[in-house]
Protein backbone atom coordinates (compact mmCIF):
# COMPACT_ATOMS: atom_id res chain seq x y z
CA UNK A 1 0.00 0.00 0.00
CA UNK A 2 0.84 3.32 -1.08
CA UNK A 3 2.47 5.19 2.68
CA UNK A 4 1.54 8.83 1.68
CA UNK A 5 4.17 9.83 4.35
CA UNK A 6 7.43 8.65 2.63
CA UNK A 7 7.45 11.17 -0.19
CA UNK A 8 5.99 14.10 1.56
CA UNK A 9 7.13 17.26 0.36
CA UNK A 10 11.01 17.07 1.40
CA UNK A 11 11.89 16.04 -2.63
CA UNK A 12 9.89 19.62 -3.81
CA UNK A 13 13.72 21.44 -3.70
CA UNK A 14 14.55 19.59 -6.15
CA UNK A 15 18.14 18.35 -6.07
CA UNK A 16 17.47 18.00 -9.82
CA UNK A 17 18.89 16.44 -12.79
CA UNK A 18 19.00 19.66 -14.93
CA UNK A 19 18.15 18.75 -18.83
CA UNK A 20 18.43 14.97 -19.89
CA UNK A 21 17.89 13.60 -22.89
CA UNK A 22 15.79 10.64 -23.78
CA UNK A 23 18.84 9.42 -25.58
CA UNK A 24 21.20 9.52 -23.29
CA UNK A 25 18.81 7.63 -21.06
CA UNK A 26 19.56 3.73 -20.12
CA UNK A 27 17.58 1.13 -22.69
CA UNK A 28 15.58 -1.58 -21.15
CA UNK A 29 14.88 -5.05 -22.24
CA UNK A 30 12.66 -7.75 -20.53
CA UNK A 31 12.46 -11.43 -20.02
CA UNK A 32 9.37 -12.75 -18.44
CA UNK A 33 9.51 -16.05 -16.30
CA UNK A 34 6.71 -18.06 -16.23
CA UNK A 35 5.41 -21.20 -15.32
CA UNK A 36 2.49 -22.76 -12.99
CA UNK A 37 0.98 -21.51 -9.94
CA UNK A 38 3.69 -22.05 -7.13
CA UNK A 39 6.59 -23.19 -9.26
CA UNK A 40 9.19 -21.06 -8.47
CA UNK A 41 8.77 -17.69 -10.71
CA UNK A 42 8.92 -15.16 -8.05
CA UNK A 43 11.71 -17.21 -6.23
CA UNK A 44 13.43 -17.31 -9.42
CA UNK A 45 13.32 -13.74 -9.87
CA UNK A 46 14.42 -13.19 -6.77
CA UNK A 47 17.98 -14.81 -6.87
CA UNK A 48 19.48 -13.34 -10.13
CA UNK A 49 17.80 -9.47 -9.02
CA UNK A 50 19.75 -6.53 -7.71
CA UNK A 51 16.62 -5.79 -5.69
CA UNK A 52 13.91 -7.32 -4.10
CA UNK A 53 11.56 -8.24 -6.38
CA UNK A 54 8.89 -5.42 -6.21
CA UNK A 55 5.15 -5.84 -6.64
CA UNK A 56 2.54 -4.40 -9.15
CA UNK A 57 -0.82 -4.53 -11.29
CA UNK A 58 -1.22 -3.77 -14.72
CA UNK A 59 -5.14 -3.34 -15.75
CA UNK A 60 -6.11 -5.64 -18.54
CA UNK A 61 -8.84 -5.67 -21.06
CA UNK A 62 -10.56 -8.95 -23.09
CA UNK A 63 -13.02 -9.64 -24.64
CA UNK A 64 -15.29 -11.94 -22.64
CA UNK A 65 -16.03 -15.62 -23.85
CA UNK A 66 -17.59 -19.07 -22.88
CA UNK A 67 -21.11 -20.51 -22.59
CA UNK A 68 -21.65 -17.80 -19.27
CA UNK A 69 -21.70 -15.42 -21.85
CA UNK A 70 -25.36 -13.38 -21.80
CA UNK A 71 -27.03 -12.74 -25.14
CA UNK A 72 -24.43 -13.09 -27.33
CA UNK A 73 -23.34 -10.09 -26.80
CA UNK A 74 -19.19 -9.01 -27.49
CA UNK A 75 -18.90 -7.86 -23.74
CA UNK A 76 -15.58 -7.02 -22.32
CA UNK A 77 -14.08 -7.54 -18.91
CA UNK A 78 -11.25 -5.96 -17.22
CA UNK A 79 -9.25 -7.71 -14.94
CA UNK A 80 -5.98 -6.37 -12.67
CA UNK A 81 -3.54 -8.71 -13.09
CA UNK A 82 -0.43 -8.45 -10.39
CA UNK A 83 3.33 -8.78 -11.41
CA UNK A 84 6.25 -9.38 -9.62
CA UNK A 85 9.54 -8.18 -11.34
CA UNK A 86 13.10 -7.79 -10.53
CA UNK A 87 15.91 -5.73 -12.08
CA UNK A 88 19.75 -6.19 -13.48
CA UNK A 89 21.50 -3.45 -14.23
CA UNK A 90 23.75 -5.27 -16.95
CA UNK A 91 25.65 -2.25 -17.60
CA UNK A 92 25.51 1.68 -17.97
CA UNK A 93 23.50 1.45 -21.36
CA UNK A 94 20.99 -1.67 -20.90
CA UNK A 95 18.63 -2.13 -18.31
CA UNK A 96 16.92 -5.93 -17.33
CA UNK A 97 14.07 -6.19 -16.16
CA UNK A 98 13.08 -10.01 -14.96
CA UNK A 99 8.89 -10.16 -15.05
CA UNK A 100 7.27 -12.54 -13.87
CA UNK A 101 3.69 -13.92 -14.57
CA UNK A 102 0.38 -14.57 -12.83
CA UNK A 103 0.34 -18.57 -13.03
CA UNK A 104 -3.29 -18.99 -13.60
CA UNK A 105 -4.03 -20.31 -16.80
CA UNK A 106 -6.81 -18.09 -17.51
CA UNK A 107 -4.43 -14.98 -17.95
CA UNK A 108 -2.60 -16.32 -20.79
CA UNK A 109 -4.73 -14.76 -23.34
CA UNK A 110 -4.35 -11.37 -22.06
CA UNK A 111 -0.87 -11.31 -21.94
CA UNK A 112 0.00 -9.97 -25.87
CA UNK A 113 1.06 -6.50 -23.55
CA UNK A 114 3.76 -8.41 -21.51
CA UNK A 115 5.06 -10.39 -24.32
CA UNK A 116 5.69 -8.05 -26.43
CA UNK A 117 9.11 -6.45 -26.86
CA UNK A 118 10.03 -9.24 -24.47
CA UNK A 119 13.43 -10.79 -25.40
CA UNK A 120 12.37 -14.10 -24.20
CA UNK A 121 10.91 -16.07 -21.53
CA UNK A 122 11.87 -18.73 -19.34
CA UNK A 123 9.51 -21.29 -18.43
CA UNK A 124 9.83 -22.28 -15.23
CA UNK A 125 8.90 -25.79 -14.40
CA UNK A 126 7.85 -27.62 -11.15
CA UNK A 127 8.96 -31.39 -11.13
CA UNK A 128 5.64 -32.12 -8.62
CA UNK A 129 3.50 -31.18 -11.60
CA UNK A 130 5.18 -30.34 -14.77
CA UNK A 131 2.29 -30.14 -16.74
CA UNK A 132 1.36 -27.23 -15.00
CA UNK A 133 3.73 -25.27 -17.31
CA UNK A 134 2.37 -26.56 -20.59
CA UNK A 135 0.30 -23.43 -21.23
CA UNK A 136 3.42 -21.18 -21.16
CA UNK A 137 4.73 -23.36 -23.30
CA UNK A 138 2.23 -23.20 -25.81
CA UNK A 139 1.78 -19.51 -25.48
CA UNK A 140 5.79 -18.91 -26.18
CA UNK A 141 5.78 -21.38 -29.29
CA UNK A 142 2.53 -20.06 -30.72
CA UNK A 143 3.60 -16.20 -30.24
CA UNK A 144 7.16 -16.81 -31.50
CA UNK A 145 9.12 -15.78 -28.02
CA UNK A 146 12.52 -17.50 -27.70
CA UNK A 147 12.05 -19.42 -24.10
CA UNK A 148 14.25 -22.03 -22.06
CA UNK A 149 12.63 -24.16 -19.09
CA UNK A 150 14.12 -23.99 -15.95
CA UNK A 151 13.58 -27.12 -14.11
CA UNK A 152 13.02 -26.16 -10.32
CA UNK A 153 13.72 -29.60 -8.73
CA UNK A 154 11.60 -29.09 -5.40
CA UNK A 155 13.18 -31.20 -2.42
CA UNK A 156 11.86 -34.63 -2.12
CA UNK A 157 10.23 -34.41 -5.31
CA UNK A 158 11.09 -37.06 -7.93
CA UNK A 159 14.38 -36.08 -9.97
CA UNK A 160 13.96 -35.87 -13.64
CA UNK A 161 17.10 -36.18 -16.56
CA UNK A 162 16.53 -33.10 -18.66
CA UNK A 163 15.97 -35.75 -21.23
CA UNK A 164 12.96 -36.38 -19.52
CA UNK A 165 11.73 -33.10 -19.20
CA UNK A 166 12.24 -32.27 -22.63
CA UNK A 167 10.09 -35.68 -23.75
CA UNK A 168 7.52 -34.87 -21.11
CA UNK A 169 6.99 -30.89 -22.28
CA UNK A 170 8.01 -32.18 -25.82
CA UNK A 171 9.88 -29.14 -26.78
CA UNK A 172 12.35 -28.68 -30.07
CA UNK A 173 15.49 -29.99 -29.22
CA UNK A 174 16.79 -26.23 -29.82
CA UNK A 175 15.04 -25.20 -26.62
CA UNK A 176 17.82 -24.78 -23.75
CA UNK A 177 16.13 -27.15 -20.72
CA UNK A 178 18.15 -26.42 -17.37
CA UNK A 179 18.09 -28.43 -14.44
CA UNK A 180 18.07 -25.82 -11.01
CA UNK A 181 16.62 -24.80 -7.95
CA UNK A 182 14.88 -21.43 -8.39
CA UNK A 183 16.53 -20.44 -5.04
CA UNK A 184 19.84 -20.51 -6.01
CA UNK A 185 21.66 -17.53 -7.74
CA UNK A 186 23.93 -19.40 -10.41
CA UNK A 187 20.48 -21.78 -11.24
CA UNK A 188 19.24 -18.41 -12.20
CA UNK A 189 22.23 -17.11 -13.76
CA UNK A 190 22.35 -20.43 -15.88
CA UNK A 191 18.75 -20.34 -17.40
CA UNK A 192 19.23 -16.72 -18.40
CA UNK A 193 22.42 -17.09 -19.83
CA UNK A 194 21.14 -20.49 -21.78
CA UNK A 195 18.21 -18.17 -22.92
CA UNK A 196 20.07 -15.22 -24.03
CA UNK A 197 22.85 -17.18 -26.08
CA UNK A 198 19.53 -19.62 -27.65
CA UNK A 199 18.22 -16.08 -28.81
CA UNK A 200 21.56 -15.03 -30.17
CA UNK A 201 21.89 -18.33 -31.90
CA UNK A 202 18.35 -17.70 -33.52
CA UNK A 203 18.87 -14.35 -34.52
CA UNK A 204 22.32 -15.25 -36.53
CA UNK A 205 21.78 -19.47 -37.60
CA UNK A 206 24.30 -19.23 -40.19
CA UNK A 207 26.75 -18.39 -36.96
CA UNK A 208 26.11 -21.14 -34.55
CA UNK A 209 27.79 -23.99 -36.66
CA UNK B 1 -7.68 7.68 14.40
CA UNK B 2 -9.52 6.13 11.30
CA UNK B 3 -6.56 4.35 9.38
CA UNK B 4 -8.99 2.57 7.09
CA UNK B 5 -10.52 5.79 6.30
CA UNK B 6 -8.90 5.94 2.84
CA UNK B 7 -9.81 1.76 2.19
CA UNK B 8 -13.40 2.16 2.72
CA UNK B 9 -14.20 1.36 -0.74
CA UNK B 10 -11.64 -1.29 -0.86
CA UNK B 11 -15.03 -3.93 -1.95
CA UNK B 12 -15.37 -1.97 -4.65
CA UNK B 13 -12.66 -3.22 -6.28
CA UNK B 14 -9.33 -1.65 -7.64
CA UNK B 15 -10.40 -0.38 -10.83
CA UNK B 16 -12.79 2.71 -10.33
CA UNK B 17 -10.55 4.86 -8.26
CA UNK B 18 -7.17 5.20 -9.77
CA UNK B 19 -8.79 6.24 -12.88
CA UNK B 20 -9.83 9.02 -11.03
CA UNK B 21 -6.01 10.35 -10.21
CA UNK B 22 -6.50 10.54 -14.42
CA UNK B 23 -9.86 12.55 -15.14
CA UNK B 24 -11.54 9.11 -16.25
CA UNK B 25 -8.54 8.84 -19.35
CA UNK B 26 -7.41 4.76 -19.39
CA UNK B 27 -4.76 5.96 -22.30
CA UNK B 28 -1.61 8.36 -22.36
CA UNK B 29 -2.30 11.34 -24.48
CA UNK B 30 -0.92 10.65 -28.05
CA UNK B 31 1.96 9.68 -29.19
CA UNK B 32 3.82 9.13 -25.49
CA UNK B 33 3.81 5.43 -26.64
CA UNK B 34 5.08 4.61 -23.06
CA UNK B 35 5.66 0.91 -22.42
CA UNK B 36 5.68 -0.49 -18.84
CA UNK B 37 9.63 -0.97 -19.05
CA UNK B 38 9.91 2.56 -20.89
CA UNK B 39 12.34 4.48 -19.07
CA UNK B 40 11.96 8.31 -17.32
CA UNK B 41 13.83 10.80 -16.16
CA UNK B 42 13.29 14.40 -15.08
CA UNK B 43 14.01 16.52 -18.31
CA UNK B 44 14.14 20.09 -16.67
CA UNK B 45 14.21 21.78 -13.41
CA UNK B 46 10.54 22.78 -12.14
CA UNK B 47 10.20 25.63 -10.18
CA UNK B 48 6.17 26.07 -9.88
CA UNK B 49 5.83 23.08 -8.03
CA UNK B 50 2.67 24.27 -6.59
CA UNK B 51 1.03 23.76 -10.12
CA UNK B 52 1.11 19.82 -10.25
CA UNK B 53 -1.35 18.13 -9.24
CA UNK B 54 -0.08 15.70 -6.44
CA UNK B 55 0.17 12.76 -8.10
CA UNK B 56 2.36 14.42 -10.72
CA UNK B 57 4.16 15.64 -8.35
CA UNK B 58 5.14 12.29 -6.83
CA UNK B 59 6.01 10.58 -10.10
CA UNK B 60 8.06 13.56 -10.78
CA UNK B 61 10.43 13.47 -7.67
CA UNK B 62 11.14 10.07 -8.47
CA UNK B 63 12.31 10.52 -11.54
CA UNK B 64 15.53 12.27 -11.06
CA UNK B 65 17.84 9.12 -11.55
CA UNK B 66 16.39 7.20 -14.38
CA UNK B 67 13.50 5.01 -13.64
CA UNK B 68 11.00 2.57 -15.63
CA UNK B 69 7.18 2.88 -15.46
CA UNK B 70 7.00 -0.51 -13.97
CA UNK B 71 9.09 1.21 -10.90
CA UNK B 72 7.18 4.18 -10.61
CA UNK B 73 3.88 1.87 -10.30
CA UNK B 74 5.69 -0.67 -7.70
CA UNK B 75 6.84 2.85 -5.78
CA UNK B 76 4.05 4.92 -5.48
CA UNK B 77 1.13 1.57 -5.75
CA UNK B 78 -0.85 3.05 -8.43
CA UNK B 79 -1.26 0.49 -11.33
CA UNK B 80 0.85 0.53 -14.60
CA UNK B 81 -2.15 1.62 -16.79
CA UNK B 82 -2.60 4.68 -14.65
CA UNK B 83 1.06 5.39 -14.46
CA UNK B 84 1.16 5.46 -17.94
CA UNK B 85 -1.15 8.43 -18.33
CA UNK B 86 0.19 10.62 -15.36
CA UNK B 87 3.65 10.04 -17.27
CA UNK B 88 2.38 10.67 -20.21
CA UNK B 89 1.07 14.28 -19.38
CA UNK B 90 4.75 14.55 -17.88
CA UNK B 91 6.27 13.63 -20.86
CA UNK B 92 3.76 16.39 -23.23
CA UNK B 93 4.43 19.15 -20.22
CA UNK B 94 8.23 18.45 -20.85
CA UNK B 95 8.81 17.35 -17.55
CA UNK B 96 10.18 13.99 -18.36
CA UNK B 97 11.70 12.29 -21.13
CA UNK B 98 11.30 8.98 -21.67
CA UNK B 99 13.01 6.28 -23.59
CA UNK B 100 11.55 3.39 -25.29
CA UNK B 101 12.40 -0.43 -24.64
CA UNK B 102 14.66 -1.80 -27.10
CA UNK B 103 13.84 -3.64 -30.22
CA UNK B 104 11.52 -7.23 -29.47
CA UNK B 105 13.37 -10.30 -29.83
CA UNK B 106 12.64 -10.28 -33.72
CA UNK B 107 15.82 -8.12 -34.09
CA UNK B 108 17.46 -7.28 -30.87
CA UNK B 109 20.36 -5.58 -31.32
CA UNK B 110 23.84 -7.68 -31.06
CA UNK B 111 25.53 -4.56 -28.55
CA UNK B 112 22.12 -5.14 -26.40
CA UNK B 113 22.20 -8.53 -25.89
CA UNK B 114 26.03 -8.96 -25.45
CA UNK B 115 25.72 -6.30 -22.68
CA UNK B 116 22.64 -8.83 -20.93
CA UNK B 117 24.86 -11.63 -21.66
CA UNK B 118 27.83 -10.23 -20.29
CA UNK B 119 25.88 -8.14 -17.02
CA UNK B 120 23.97 -11.44 -16.22
CA UNK B 121 27.87 -13.56 -16.27
CA UNK B 122 29.09 -11.15 -13.74
CA UNK B 123 26.24 -11.39 -11.46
Amino acid sequence: MASEGSDGTGGADGAGTGATGAHELPVAVKILVAGGFGAGKTTLVGSVSEIAPLSTEEVMTEASMGVDDTGGVEAKTTTTVALDFGRITVSERVVLYLFGTPGQGRFWFMWDELASGALGAVVVADTRRLESCFPAVDFFERRGVPFAVAVNQFDGAHRYTAQEVREAVDVDPHVPVVLGDARERESGKEVLLSLVEHVIRRRSPALSG
Amino acid sequence: MSPAAGRLDEGAGPLVRPYTMTGGRTRPAAGAGLDMISIVVAARERVDWGELQPEHARILRRCRTPVSVAELSAQLDIPITVVKVLVGDLVAAGDVAARAPAPAADHPEAHVLQAVLDGIRRL
